[in-house]
């Protein structure tokens, strides 16, 4: 593959850059599955939903909440939120944007069939319109998220959404909302076409205004996207393969763009059973009791992993050693934590401390066709263990087998990512003793309990003021990641490529906006 | 003959039922398709949810006899991923894959027939011998590879040809096609060749041994000695009895080219049902799934019938409906 690549540098030497007025075309990496934009919270559907519709609340590039058709909101008491809509927003259908389009979205969200967005508003219990322009929330109990868990809701027009299915918004029917593009064909696994909404609510200083038409391809394969946009029939691709990446960066016809981005890999460790599958001495006997339930021997396996070392070679540059178990702008990123440094000496030391002078061997589980490179990192953080006497056997499985089995508990030591725009919604799901009815811990394979980080937990989502809120999540993140309650690796790092003389505003959130290519 | 036919249709009945009770069982084996598709943020609640209102919670063959229930009636269910009808959402695909199938079978054949025949009849030529030595090429070569490689010849270097996509589709006899078009065309030369290149090669080999077997017969010689002209000697006599197996092989390639054009079909990034199967897979999408494969039993079993048909056409010594 990277022959063929070299190849495709070294011989791209037709180039045309030809003026195509104002249109955009775009290569995304993964498939859309539909339109509908209360069905699916998949990252492909949702880029192009922000694309037509806005929701109350949007976030800015560095994951952070900012007001969306919402100007204000505040807890007026502890189970109540009110949010100010934005006056004079219109439609694409040129009605005005009231609190009943509002009401009628997210009553949608729980009304689509097989619809998966029902975890951002079932803890809605009542819906109050005061006049128009506001709207008053209710939750049973106190909760800090409403905010945030209504930035993935997509606002749509009453009018267009009542009574209608997923195939109306396939077929461009119910497609009206107030965001930056017009719906204009939906080609299912090949393209999507917008054109501009020329009223955009958001268009002040010209940000909407750079294309008339967008046109995003869907093409999955890394070498055949880049070819598309080395043959100049696309403008701009997204996720660039690291292994292209010095060579994308030579080619003086080709800016790229990159951010740090919300999604962090790590590694689960079993920390509940006495015994875990997959551990065994060094010839092969199951071990008896956890080793992993040791602080010294999970200290031992993150000092042994040379961080630094995946992220600037295996990755090519496109990763940041991680401390935390979200990037650094997100929320709750506690900046004092500092990636473990690379001490094969002191790993050796810490194992024999433990009483494992010789090692063990485990399985290392982990995703082939997930993350950036996942496989790879696999076998080099194998490597790296065998280095300090823990041989790893690297277990690679496609994502449909592979979570699944975790959910299960098969894991004991298992590589995993997560996006999360706050440090606390990571935690609950990640570290939090699981418990169903308050929706901790749903994948905290590491079965890692903690009634310090849990309390912190609770109360930084019944506090409904941002700096407090802040802080706590900032302390569970430090106890959880002082345990080594799972260790954290990097922080991917999203690049896009474009034409000359094209740029890109990159986002935190890896989403691939058409508004935020502009022409420098 | 009709009984024949009647006969296949009836078989064919058993080998869907048989082939999604395994896929099913397949699928489910490998794990819960809530787990994929949920939102991250969701909790065990939801999960357990989502799973009871898509029916996933129930016993297996509970869940297999509901299908049935509703397959008798036409419904295959709803796409977990795309959240439309499955049959649509796989007929829905299909012109695309068809087209591309049907390209690339007519260069194996438009192009793979005359040269094997130039390459059987004159086998010491250099031109035979370059046909040959092109053809054991197409065998070899890996189609992902060759895939990459004219799109890095044809489209980045040269730019004649676009990399990837589908063109601009018109409707005929309402299904959208795109080689009316030029655009389209130009579309669909880079992926129909790479499905081609299989397909051509043993096109070639059969017709070239084909014909130097024929060449040697008795009824050839006979012909020559008659006076016949080389053209009606070659176009006729040799050709029709080369034709046999070639029509066989076409029939069952024809088939596997509109089933497992899957590779080719991620490459171009060819909007059609492989690369749907491939997304399907990923997701546990079970319902697309079945529904694909049991859409392509029913392409197997037409395309056979067809060249059943075509064997006592071509041959009158094959009488249908005879055999035990």
């Amino acid at each position: 593959m990277r022959r063929v690549l070299r190849l495709l540098f070294a011989g791209s030497i037709l180039w045309g850059l030809s003026a195509h007025g104002a249109e955009l075309r775009i290569g995304l990496a993964a498939d859309v599955t539909s339109m509908d934009p209360h069905f699916l919270s998949i990252a492909p559907n949702i880029n192009i939903a922000w694309h037509v519709f806005d929701a109350l609340t949007h976030v800015d590039e560095d994951a952070r909440l900012i007001p969306g058709l919402a100007v204000s909101w505040r807890a007026i008491d502890a189970t109540t939120w009110e949010f100010r809509l934005r006056r004079g927003v219109r439609f694409h259908d040129g009605a005005e944007l009231t609190a009943e389009d509002v009401v009628s979205s997210i009553e949608r969200t729980l009304k689509v069939p097989n619809g998966q967005l029902g975890t951002f508003t079932r803890r809605i219990i009542a819906k109050e319109i005061v006049d128009p322009y506001t709207l008053r929330l209710k939750t049973a109990t106190p909760y800090a998220m409403v905010p945030y868990d209504l930035n993935s809701v997509f606002i749509v027009s009453k009018k267009a959404a009542a009574r209608s299915g997923p195939e109306d918004f396939d077929s461009g029917r119910a497609m009206i909302g107030t965001g930056p593009f017009r719906f204009v064909r939906f080609a299912r696994g090949d393209r999507v076409e917008l054109a501009r909404n020329d009223d955009y609510w958001g268009a002040q200083g010209g940000k909407s205004a750079a294309w008339e038409k967008v046109v995003f391809r869907i093409v999955p394969t890394d070498p055949a996207r880049l070819a598309g946009l080395l043959s100049g029939e696309l403008d701009a691709i997204e996720q660039v393969p690291t292994a292209d990446l010095p060579r994308v960066r030579r080619d003086a016809r080709l800016n790229i763009a990159q951010k740090v981005s919300w999604r962090t890999i790590f590694f689960y460790l079993d920390q509940y059973r006495g015994r875990a599958p997959g551990l065994a001495d060094k010839s092969g006997r199951p071990l008896t009791r956890n080793p992993f339930r040791d602080l010294r021997v999970r200290r031992a396996i993150s000092k042994a992993i040379n961080r630094p070392a995946i992220a600037e070679r295996l990755m090519d540059g496109a990763a940041i050693p991680a401390s935390n178990l979200v990037s650094p702008p997100v929320f709750g990123y506690a900046p004092d934590l500092g990636p473990e440094p690379y001490d094969p000496e002191g790993a050796t030391r810490l194992l024999a401390e433990a009483g494992y002078p010789d090692g063990f061997a485990m399985t290392l589980s982990a995703t082939n066709n997930r993350y950036v490179n996942d496989e790879q990192i696999a076998q080099a953080v194998a490597q790296m263990l065998a280095r300090v006497g823990v041989l790893a056997r690297v277990e690679a499985l496609p994502l449909n087998a592979y979570l699944p089995k975790g959910r299960k508990g098969e894991f004991a030591f298992a590589m995993f990512g997560w996006g999360s725009f706050s440090g606390d919604l990571a935690l609950r799901a990640l570290v939090a003793t699981a418990d169903p009815d308050k929706g901790f811990g749903t994948f905290n394979w590491s079965g890692y309990s903690n009634p310090r980080v849990d309390k912190l937990l609770e109360r930084a989502f019944a506090s409904v003021d941002d700096k407090r809120r802040e802080a706590l999540a900032r302390d569970a993140m430090r106890l959880a990641m002082g345990d080594h309650a799972v260790i954290p690796l990097h922080h991917q790092v999203t690049t896009w490529a474009m034409r000359k003389p094209l740029s890109y505003a990159p986002r935190t959130d890896e989403f691939t906006f058409a508004h935020r290519f502009e022409i420098r | 003959m009709l009984s024949h036919i009647v006969r296949r249709v009836v078989q064919s009945f058993g080998v869907l039922a048989a082939m999604s009770l395994l896929v099913f069982a397949g699928v489910y084996a490998v794990g819960n398709p809530v787990d994929i598709l949920v939102n991250p943020q969701a909790d065990q609640n939801e999960i357990a949810r989502a799973t009871a209102a898509l029916g996933l919670d129930r016993p297996l063959l509970e869940q297999y006899f509901i299908f049935i229930k509703h397959a008798a009636s036409g419904d295959l269910g709803r796409s977990f991923a795309f959240n439309v009808p499955a049959i649509g959402l796989i007929l829905e695909r299909m012109p695309a894959t068809l087209e591309l199938a049907t390209a690339a079978m007519l260069i194996a054949v438009l192009l793979g027939i005359p040269l094997g025949l130039w390459a059987g009849l004159k086998p010491r030529s250099a031109a035979g011998r370059t046909i040959m030595a092109g053809s054991i090429l197409g065998f070899s070569l890996p189609t992902f590879w060759v895939g990459l490689m004219l799109i890095l010849v044809f489209s980045v270097w040269l730019g004649w040809l676009p990399t990837s996509g589908r063109g601009p589709t018109v409707n005929l006899l309402g299904i959208p096609v795109s080689f009316l078009t030029a655009e389209g065309l130009r579309h669909l030369v880079l992926p129909a060749a790479n499905l081609a290149l299989f397909n051509l090669s043993l096109v070639i080999r059969l017709t070239r041994s084909g014909t130097r077997e024929a060449i040697e017969q008795d009824y050839v010689r006979f012909a020559r000695a008659k006076g016949l002209t080389e053209t009606r000697i070659v176009g006729v006599h040799v050709l029709r009895n080369v034709l046999v197996p070639v029509v066989t092989v076409v029939g069952v390639e024809f088939g596997s080219v509109i089933a497992f054009a899957v590779v080719t079909e991620s490459i171009f990034a060819w909007p059609g049902m492989g690369k749907l199967l491939i997304d399907s897979i990923n997701v546990l999408d079970r319902p697309v799934i079945v529904g694909y494969l049991c859409i392509v039993v029913a392409l197997f079993v037409a395309i056979n019938l067809c060249v059943d048909l075509a064997y006592a056409w071509l041959d009158p010594r094959v009488r249908l409906g005879e055999a035990s």
